[in-house]
């Protein structure tokens, strides 16, 4: 009974150990530290080695084509001190931008920052927050 | 109307409350007229959210715009039936939904089980009432669907207003597939309630037998088949809506249906083991607790924003509450479960590594194993944050390293778990059962690596779906010969009758089957290939043995929305096969006009050509277009759809037998089955 009950635990363990390892391999593929626009300026020479998701608002009429690639900017203000920072993004993935990629929608764009202080990016995600949430939060606004 | 709802609500917090304390406090007296009348209290709630979801209905119907929740998700030129479906498209409406689902579904279980199980329905009717509760609560105080429309004045004081027109559905829900995706996966999601509500009020009364399994059986089958139909039809409508060429991304929403569809999945099988061996008792607990929790927790995800996703849900105060509901529901659970342990006692132990058991075993490990790591995946941002202070999220390579080996060797299992015997299964059964199917799929393999399949997980995922394949047939085959050579019937009357005999089992190969055929079509994505171009009138584009041709470029107008359309001709091996229509939307409703894509898909079962319509350039003259091949992605919804088929197959109650042989030597599987009916 017992030599019985070491060949499940062995089969168990052996999964287990194998998951884990997959995982291990698949988080150090595709991590990416979560970032806000402050944030990244505050860690310094870190940023330029780390892979980051970095989200903010795009600035209203920052959006350029250029050939494949889209710079734009997004902005976002710091909690603490209040300020508004900005950091000029160049997107250069493979899939089009979501179709909620417009002027002030609320983006999150994965990459890494160039020396040149240029966000190169290769995902990107967005969604318009103004359009459904904000206003629900504080009724909706006059319309104009 | 308004006030209707609003009273309707107020009403149904009140008898929810009251349902739950006349229940209990009914069985603490043993006072039979409070018990009946705390079931009367529950049948009175779901009249009471009935009528507040009619209103809200109505509401939309005639664009009440003093509502907030109607101006926020509507507008009047919206079609009726996303004015209808608009219920359930924001925060609200969407918790209202649930709860009315929940109190629905509550007063089935009630018509249906009173009389059966009289012990336990009063406790039943008390976890359901006590969920409920939290929703009408929720409902009533937090998120009310039914509050007025106000202007925040500048001192920041609210003033009551109309607006002219309200702020229009969310173009990217104003798609077929999102009328009823949400219904199917709240069915799913809130249909796992009634077992845990069985499995609770087992423990409570310490009726530990299977009884609690087999009332809830079906309901498990419903909830888990319902969950599925909602993850297919979510997926699908990424698929034609989201226009990036794919229909699973792991994105946190995804993932929060899956979750309980994974444990759910576990649940259902592990189940069998303690109908037929009295095993795995403390485990089937474990389970339905869990994927109770975790429809809830799929929920708060959806509606917290507590974790960064595409999808564009609110920021709002819900996450708290549920959280705190999610800690009640399972440290309660658990309490109760672990005082119970001594009557979980398991009647038999695993005999052998190659038996039925250790495949059922091995099954929910892995299924718990992925559903973990899909947790993980999703958690891990806050879990980082807490722990280091920086938050770190994983990608999709994180979940695919994970879950494919995991879907393989699932795949494995349903191949061969169903044949194993139970106990012990000899070497000979094992040759008798899997030499023939294993020697065809490797030969196949063996062809397939020389055809050119040589991605690995691909490529083993094929030779795997082609063994399940067959050793499905193998059964029905053996199935049906054995009964036409007995009765005379023609093979497919013997096949026909096979499987309304044992629907179950029948049914489950069914099942099986469909989750091959969706497993086909989910490893062609890693054949997905895709190109793109600035394409005028007349200018053609190629991939593999398709060349697309601009027909026309132009501009739609109707109310709800105005498009870029091109009229694309496309060639298969130079023979034109069919006209695609790619377009990109602009919305007319609310202050920012969204543009919103609408894909063209020429599908085949062979591969997907999928169109999208990325822009215009600048000059008007040249649309930029976006073509993706995508070997097999039809299989993956007609695998979705034999998967339910086989489901509903599933759960037909069995055909009695004819010929009934001597009550004697009946199997105890029959007798069980006689018994269930009476």
């Amino acid at each position: 009974m017992k030599r019985k009950q070491l060949k499940f635990v062995a089969g168990s363990v052996v999964i287990i150990l194998t998951l884990a390892y997959l995982a291990y391999s698949g988080f150090k593929e595709g991590n990416a530290y979560y970032q806000t626009v402050s944030e990244l300026y505050a860690s310094k020479d870190q940023a330029y080695t780390r892979r980051l998701k970095v989200a903010g608002d795009v600035v209203p009429g920052s959006i350029q084509r250029e050939g494949k690639s889209i710079n734009f900017m997004i902005s976002q203000q710091d909690e603490k001190t209040k300020q508004v920072e900005t950091l000029t993004v160049k997107y250069v993935g493979n899939d089009a931008p979501p179709d909620t990629f417009v002027d002030r929608a609320q983006a999150v764009v994965e990459g890494q920052l160039g020396r040149d202080g240029v966000f190169v990016a290769n995902k990107m995600q967005a969604k318009c927050a103004s359009k459904y949430e904000k206003e629900s939060a504080a009724g909706v606004r006059k319309s104009d | 109307m308004a006030q209707i709802g609003q009273f309707a609500l107020a009403l149904a917090w009140v008898v929810t409350a009251y349902s739950i304390v006349a229940s209990l406090l009914g069985i603490r007296l043993k006072h039979d007229n409070l018990i009946a009348s705390g079931r009367n209290a529950a049948l009175g709630t779901f009249v009471c959210i009935t009528s507040a979801i009619a209103c809200l209905g109505y509401l939309f119907a005639v664009s009440d715009f003093s509502i907030k929740y109607i101006a926020a998700h509507s507008n009047r030129d919206l079609p009726i039936y996303f004015k209808v479906s608009s219920i359930w498209g924001g925060q609200e409406g969407s918790l209202l939904f649930w709860g009315w689902l929940l109190t629905a579904y509550s007063a089935l279980v009630i018509v249906q089980n009173w009389r059966k199980h009289s012990a336990m329905m009063p406790y039943v009717v008390a976890v359901l009432m006590g969920t409920s509760f939290f929703f009408t609560s929720m409902h009533l105080f937090i998120v009310n669907p039914f509050n007025q429309t106000v202007f925040l004045q500048s001192d920041a004081s609210p003033l009551p207003f109309v607006p002219h027109d309200g702020n229009g559905l969310n173009p990217l829900l104003q798609d077929p597939y999102m009328v009823i995706h949400p219904p199917m996966l709240y069915l799913g999601f809130v249909g796992f309630a009634v077992p845990f509500a069985f499995a609770i009020a087992a423990m409570i009364t310490k009726q530990l037998g299977d009884t609690w399994i087999r009332t809830t059986r079906r309901w498990t089958m419903v909830a888990w088949m319902f969950l599925s139909i909602g993850i297919m039809l979510g997926g699908k409508w990424a698929y034609h809506e989201l226009g990036w060429g794919g229909f699973w991304a792991w994105d946190p929403v995804e993932n929060a249906s899956m979750m309980p569809w994974l444990i759910g999945t576990a649940f259902l099988h592990s189940v069998m083991v303690q109908e037929k061996k009295g095993m795995l008792k403390v485990w089937n607990m474990v389970l339905i607790i869990l994927t109770f929790i975790m429809s809830i927790f799929g929920t708060l995800l959806t509606r917290s924003g507590m974790v960064q996703s595409v999808h564009a849900f609110a920021q709002s105060p819900v996450g708290g509450y549920f959280r705190a509901f999610i800690i009640v529901a399972l440290s309660g659970a658990l309490y109760l479960l672990f005082d119970r342990l001594p009557y979980l006692k398991s009647e038999n132990q695993m005999e052998s590594i190659v038996s039925r058991e250790s495949s059922f075993m091995f099954n929910n490990l892995i299924l718990l194993a992925a559903c973990f790591a899909v947790f993980w995946g999703t958690m891990f941002p806050i879990i980082s944050e807490a722990a280091t202070g920086s938050k770190i999220t994983v990608g999709p390579p994180f979940f695919n390293k994970v879950n494919v080996p995991i879907a393989i060797f699932l795949m494995f299992l349903t191949g061969v778990g169903p044949l194993l015997a139970w106990r012990r299964a000899s070497t000979n059964s094992l040759k008798r059962n899997f030499l023939s199917p294993a020697v065809i799929a490797l030969a196949s393999g063996v062809a397939l690596y020389f055809r050119g399949v040589q991605h690995f997980y691909a490529w083993l995922s094929i030779v795997m779906s082609i063994f399940v394949t067959l050793t499905i047939i193998r059964e029905f085959y053996k199935g049906a010969a054995a009964r036409s050579s007995g009765t005379g019937e023609t093979f497919l009357e013997a096949i026909v009758n096979l499987t309304l005999r044992n629907t179950r089992r029948y049914g489950g190969y069914v099942v099986h089957f469909g989750f091959v055929l969706l497993f086909i079509g989910w490893t062609g994505q890693a054949f997905t290939t895709d190109a793109e171009g600035e394409m005028g009138v007349g200018d053609t584009l190629s991939i593999r043995e398709y060349t697309l041709r601009v027909d026309k470029l132009g501009i739609e107008d109707t109310p709800n929305y105005a498009s870029d359309k091109a009229t694309i001709s496309l060639f298969e091996y130079g023979k034109k096969v069919a006209n695609l229509y790619p377009e990109k939307r602009l919305y007319k409703a609310g202050q920012e006009k969204q543009p919103t894509t609408e894909v063209s898909i020429y599908s085949t079962a062979k591969n997907d050509v999928y169109l999208v319509f990325q822009g215009g350039t600048r000059d008007g003259k040249k649309a930029i277009i976006q073509v993706f091949y995508n070997p097999l992605t039809m299989w993956v919804w007609i695998g979705g759809i034999v998967l339910v088929a086989g489901t509903l197959i599933a759960l037909l109650p069995n055909k009695k037998t004819i010929l009934r042989r001597r009550p004697e030597i009946e199997s105890k599987e029959e007798r069980k089955e006689v018994e269930e009916k009476v």
